[in-house]
């Protein structure tokens, strides 16, 4: 998993500066995927960590496949009834993004 | 000024040599000037600084981060313009900076005067000068006084600007509630780039929500020195459902060009030498990236930051980041949601620099929200990603015109839970 491999490779970079062995710089030129980059622009309006204090609907701790499948929903052509904004944002999005983000805030407590 | 800075880091370095000889391995990586992690200092506790403060803080705890704000409590201009058609009050929109504190973030009420890049450090009003590993600038905007002929910062007590949150914001409050029914109320409405494209529009709106509930014989005369405005047919829509023929938008291709204004006699005068006469006169200046960003060094001949679209790093001074309405980040619109989204990437890219990590991939978003009249709320929103090394949008766009009463009123209830959803993400108050 993403986040597992992450977790590794810091876990690598942490020893290696403890010993003094990182001499030379080994940050890859390109950059990577974190989903928690990506689920920081949902917090904007459903809450931190997806826990909306207010109207909009709270995503943290939802089933993954409903929040999946009510992702691609509003990504097709025909959005379910009551969409206001959702469809015009998760277009920006790959498919791969969105389940990431369905993983993200499934994991994530719906209280804190 | 910054040389004791400079001494007492080299005679801390010169310990760690000294203590073993572990001190030798130590040099050869990054020394940061405060622990371990390492030293954030951002300016400004608005919608860019406090978002990077806290997620910095998130990211890394072990990472100290000291944010510089001169008020003790934060007056949001997202959603101010609602005061305007007394729909809100001035204190729902105060946020305080307890809960950053909380979350283990030193926040000092000062104002940072200096910054030396160099040596790292930034001096506040107070005196005190304090070492950075990175620094963050989010520093709004200010505005170009006597850009617009006889709108030095005098005029705008006369004839107020409130785009920034404040006293300015009780003057013309004031002054619109002193009004005498079938005045006229004009704005100027400036050039872009400016802080929140639809901004003015919704004051317009507000103001007309006012007026027509209150002052029904008043007239808003808009002048405009552009052509077209964010969400432009919504709004002209909204303005025609909602306010008949209250509000006048004159553009600048029918001179709607102010060139002049005289704040003392409450009068402005065209491109084409129309003079027009207002009984309550608010004027929006023409604006540049807030003073710090120039005394960082950061701006370039615009006013303006340019930054690196994928990190918000200055593409001038190395580590330093700038966020918010600050910056050049177009197609990015300068608002509290765009800074929002800029500090959480800059946070992110921000603590995996300080642990010699690369930045993650960018995605910003933004979504805006404007009320037209109670219940009838249209947005604008889109999502951001590089593209050719540049910002670019992925997708988005503007509520549809077609749209029924119910979705408009989800919008203006959306636009409603944003703001509190924001807050909390931000300043972790709820109002």
């Amino acid at each position: 998993m993403r986040t597992v491999s992450h977790i590794v490779r810091l876990g690598v970079a942490v020893s290696a500066i403890a010993t003094g062995a990182l001499l030379a710089p080994t940050a890859a030129a390109e950059s990577t995927f974190d989903v928690t980059v990506l689920a920081a622009t949902c917090a904007n309006c459903h809450g931190p960590d997806g826990r909306s204090p207010a109207s909009i609907p709270t995503i943290a701790g939802r089933p993954e496949s409903i929040l999946l499948e009510q992702l691609r929903a509003f990504q097709s052509d025909t959005p379910p009834a009551g969409t206001t904004i959702m469809g015009r944002l998760t277009q920006g999005l790959t498919d791969d993004e969105l389940v990431a983000l369905a993983r993200h805030f499934s994991q994530i407590n719906a209280q804190p | 000024m910054n040389k004791s800075v400079n001494l007492s880091r080299r005679t801390w370095l010169a310990n760690i040599g000294k203590t073993s000889a572990a001190g030798a391995a130590l040099l050869s990586m990054p020394v940061y000037a405060q622990g371990s992690a390492g030293h954030v200092v951002v300016v400004g506790g608005g919608f860019g600084g406090a978002t990077a403060a806290r997620y910095v803080k998130r990211r890394n705890p072990d990472v100290r981060v000291t944010l510089i704000e001169p008020a003790t409590t934060y007056l949001t201009c997202p959603f101010m313009n609602l005061h305007f058609g007394g729909l809100r009050t001035f204190d729902q929109q105060a946020h305080g900076f307890d809960d950053l504190r909380k979350a283990g973030i030193e926040v000092i009420h000062d104002y940072a005067t200096g910054v030396d890049a160099s040596a790292k450090t930034v001096t506040l009003q107070g005196g005190e000068t304090l070492s950075w590993d990175k620094l963050l600038l989010s520093p709004g905007i200010d505005f170009r006084w006597n850009a617009l002929e006889g709108y030095g910062e005098d005029a705008s007590l006369l004839a107020p600007h409130a785009w920034k949150a404040g006293e300015q914001t009780r003057l013309l409050k004031q002054q619109l509630e002193a009004m005498p029914d079938g005045g006229t109320f004009i704005m100027v409405a400036p050039e872009n780039p400016f802080r929140c494209p639809p901004g003015p529009y919704e004051r317009a709106s507000m103001v007309a929500h006012y007026l027509k509930h209150n002052k029904p014989k008043s007239k808003i005369l808009i002048l405009d020195a552009k052509d077209a405005f964010s969400k432009q047919g919504l709004f002209q829509d909204g303005w025609k459902k909602f306010y008949g023929d209250l509000i006048e938008w004159v553009p600048l291709s029918d001179d709607g060009k102010v060139e002049r204004v005289d704040a003392k006699n409450l009068t402005v005068v065209s491109e084409f030498g129309e003079t027009h006469k207002a009984d309550v006169l608010n004027v929006i200046p023409p604006q540049k990236a807030g003073a710090i960003a120039e005394v960082a060094g950061v701006t370039d001949g615009s006013g303006w930051v340019p930054i690196k679209p994928d990190t918000f790093e200055s593409t001038l001074v190395p580590n330093v980041y700038v966020v918010g309405d600050a910056t050049i980040a177009s197609p990015m619109p300068k608002s509290g949601f765009s800074a929002n989204a800029q500090a959480k990437v800059a946070a992110a890219a921000i603590v995996n620099s300080l642990a010699g990590k690369p930045a993650p991939a960018p995605v910003y978003a933004n979504t805006c929200y404007s009320l037209i009249a109670p219940d009838y709320g249209i947005s604008v929103g889109h999502i951001y990603k590089m593209q050719d090394g540049k910002l670019a949008e992925a997708s988005g766009g503007v509520s549809p015109r077609e749209a029924d009463e119910s979705f408009r009123k989800l919008e203006a209830q959306y636009g409603e839970s944003w703001y509190n959803a924001i807050a909390l993400d931000i300043w972790g108050t709820q109002s």
